[in-house]
């Protein structure tokens, strides 16, 4: 029992030491980030003042870097659920020191691609006329519109992924609470909402993480193939497609967990915490991104394969622009990027360290993004009426907006890791009781024993 | 198209005859005057941000020295089953029971979508605030709103003019009938190819010509029942 103890509170210290202590680089991170959100805000306000027109778009490119953005972190946040939900229904053992990467993850790049559809508006200052509420206008929103479903759809995502990254703080923001003074200490005792570790507490938490975590997967699901059907409802070539649905969805779990991997990498690194994301998690993140890189192949393939044969001058137009037209270098630099980067370096057991996987995952988080702008762009450029063709090319206020979703990303991140523990105390201590049980542990202990 | 006897509505059409068509512009014209059409410039115009409610678009056929230049007026074809009104989450554009595609200004947020989904691109967005060269600021229409930045804008099929003639029909007591409304762009065709009137009446010119042989609609195949007819050209 007193080894236990002591192992407890080594546990505790170290993964709780990003909270406790503040080194120089967190500083450089956040100042470096919120510089970055800070250029992306001045160029929306800036955009806000002169009008959209200060953006590359035009007719008939009505959508281009806003909506690949949209997409693109819409799809990032598909990380937590997959790595979180999924493996806690099924019961995998090594996704303890995983899930709360994957769910932050989750949060954040919802929020930042819940912001496009707002950002990119000819008036963003009236978003709200998308919500249903008695207005002057005497108008419900319109309810066969996607842009709607979206609107439901991410508001429905947000607040269960926040629920569900909440409810398994719940016992670690007590453990910080209980380790800090003054004002820290009552914050931390209001958010860990009386947290006493009783019996009936922990099998009360475990039944509501356990519901969310089903619940969460169909939510997820669904709000990808609503983002997939902003497209795949219009009559544009190449959008019209009735696979786009799940070929989104495999998109999204595909960047997301690429996107876990890299975050990963980079907390391991710089909180030290290499006992507990070891090599072995890399490893069984690289297998899943090696399965989602041969399906992401398979749907593309597929979605190529038949407008190809269909042969129908409209879809022929866009695909031609695609494959060997304007947009050509960047079509095949996403086929590499997502597919023959990918792939050899995850199938090869000896290429697949750590290193290699976060090579691997820088490629497919490019890679998917090209795949959103190449979704997006060479369909608009190429209407049906050939005297209306055009091109796209992004101005600097996209690309300052661009870059400062990811400053806010990390800024966010950074935050995150510094109020609350990165990887679930008790979720890992769990873990080890678990192993431990099996050579002949009590099973009321694991429920106790998360104090020092 | 569906009709309800008991409403009785105009269900407004246009004929356009490619055969008569000289690619002269002059609707364009008339339309930017008439509408309030803003002048982008020749910087945003090479952008691809001109705006011209009607358009002439040009085709060559053949190869030198038998090229032949064709000639098409493109402007909103007011589909019955418009791809652009189910995808508007503020109900901006809707199907006015007069068989309009309406527009309406005050509700567009700017999502663009629409604009995405018509086959035709015909819709035209304000990226930056209107402005004209001076002496034509002090000519715009008053009687046609001015669109602020941010909107979605298009063919109204001049829906000041419908009004105005629709009217004068119910001030007389009697039904609208052809050459109570005349769009600007039908109004300044020096060859008279382009007609426009209520197909629901049997009687009018646009019911008469729409059962012309060469009568043909814009990407009929999309299933978008387009209220603009095209009387194709004969050789």
């Amino acid at each position: 029992m007193s080894k236990d103890h002591a192992s407890n509170a080594d546990i505790n210290s170290q993964l709780l030491r990003p909270v406790m202590k503040t080194g120089k680089g967190w500083y450089l991170t956040v100042t470096v980030s919120g510089l970055v959100l800070l250029a992306a805000i001045l160029s929306f306000a800036y955009q806000v003042y002169r009008g959209i027109g200060v953006w590359g778009l035009n007719r008939p490119v009505f959508w281009a870097f806003d909506i690949t953005n949209f997409v693109f972190w819409i799809g990032i946040s598909h990380a937590g659920t997959l790595i979180s939900a999924i493996l806690r229904v099924t019961g995998a053992e090594w996704r303890r020191p995983v899930t709360r990467c994957a769910e932050a993850i989750t949060v954040f790049a919802l929020m930042i691609g819940a912001m496009f559809p707002i950002v990119h508006l000819g008036r963003p200052w009236l978003f709200y006329w998308l919500a249903p509420y008695p207005n002057s206008r005497g108008l419900w929103p319109n309810y066969r519109s996607p842009l709607l479903w979206d609107f439901f759809a991410i508001n429905t995502y947000l607040l269960g992924s926040l629920i569900y990254l909440y409810l398994p703080l719940i016992p670690d923001l007590a453990l910080v609470r209980d380790k800090t003074k003054g004002l820290r200490h009552r914050i931390y005792s209001a958010a860990s909402l009386g947290w006493r570790g009783t019996q009936l507490q922990w099998k009360r938490l475990e039944k509501a993480v356990g519901v969310m975590a089903v619940v969460i997967i169909p939510v997820a699901v669904s709000v990808h193939t609503i983002v997939s059907w902003d497209f795949a409802m219009t009559i544009r070539p190449m959008w019209h497609s009735t696979m786009f649905g799940p070929y989104f969805v495999a998109g999204a779990i595909f960047s997301g967990i690429a996107a876990l991997i890299i975050a990963m990498a980079i907390i391991r690194k710089v909180f030290h915490l290499e006992t507990f994301l070891k090599p072995i998690h890399f490893n069984n993140l690289g297998l899943l991104l090696l399965t989602m890189s041969l399906l992401w192949f398979y749907f593309t393939f597929a979605e190529y394969l038949t407008t190809y044969y269909g042969n129908e001058p409209a879809e022929k137009a866009v695909f031609q622009s695609k494959v060997s037209g304007a947009y050509s270098p960047l079509f095949w630099a996403m086929i590499a990027c997502c597919f023959f980067i990918p792939v050899p370096i995850l199938a090869i057991k000896k290429l697949r360290t750590i290193a290699g996987t976060v090579i691997a995952s820088v490629g497919v988080v490019i890679g998917m993004w090209l795949e959103r702008f190449l979704i997006i762009v060479p369909t608009l450029a190429q209407p049906r009426m050939p005297f209306n063709w055009g091109s796209y090319r992004p101005t600097w206020v996209e690309i300052v907006i661009t870059a400062g979703t990811f400053g806010y990303f990390v800024l966010l991140y950074a935050i995150f890791t510094k109020v609350f523990p990165i990887v679930a105390v008790w979720e890992y201590k769990e873990g080890l009781t678990v192993s431990s049980q099996e050579h002949g542990a009590p099973e009321a202990q694991r429920l106790v024993a998360h104090g020092d | 198209m569906q009709e309800t006897p008991e409403a009785k509505k105009p269900q407004w059409a246009m004929v356009i005859d490619l055969d008569r068509c000289t690619g002269c512009e002059a609707c364009v014209v008339a339309c930017h005057a008439e509408n309030n059409v803003r002048i982008a410039g020749e910087e945003e115009a090479a952008r691809g941000r001109s705006v011209n409610w009607i358009r002439v678009e040009r085709y060559l056929e053949g190869e030198y020295p038998d090229v032949k230049v064709r000639f098409m007026p493109v402007m909103c074809q007011h589909c019955e089953e418009a791809p652009c009104e189910p995808v508007c989450p503020v109900y901006a554009t809707y199907h006015s029971d007069e068989g309009l595609n309406a527009q309406v200004y005050n509700r567009c947020v700017g999502t663009r979508y629409c604009a995405n989904n018509c086959p035709y691109t015909v819709r035209f967005f304000n990226f930056f605030p209107a402005q004209w060269p001076e002496p034509l600021w002090k000519a715009l229409n008053p009687e046609v709103s001015v669109r602020s930045r941010g909107v979605m804008e298009k063919c109204t099929f001049c829906i000041q003019r419908i009004r105005k003639g629709e009217e004068k029909a119910k001030d007389e007591g009697r039904d609208v009938r052809d050459g109570d409304v005349n769009p600007a762009c039908v109004q300044s065709c020096p060859t008279r190819a382009m007609s426009f009137g209520n197909i629901a009446d049997p009687a009018s010119e646009v019911s008469r010509l729409s059962k012309s042989g060469r009568a043909s609609r814009l990407m009929e195949e999309l299933g978008t029942k387009p209220k603009v007819i095209y009387l194709n050209r004969g050789e």
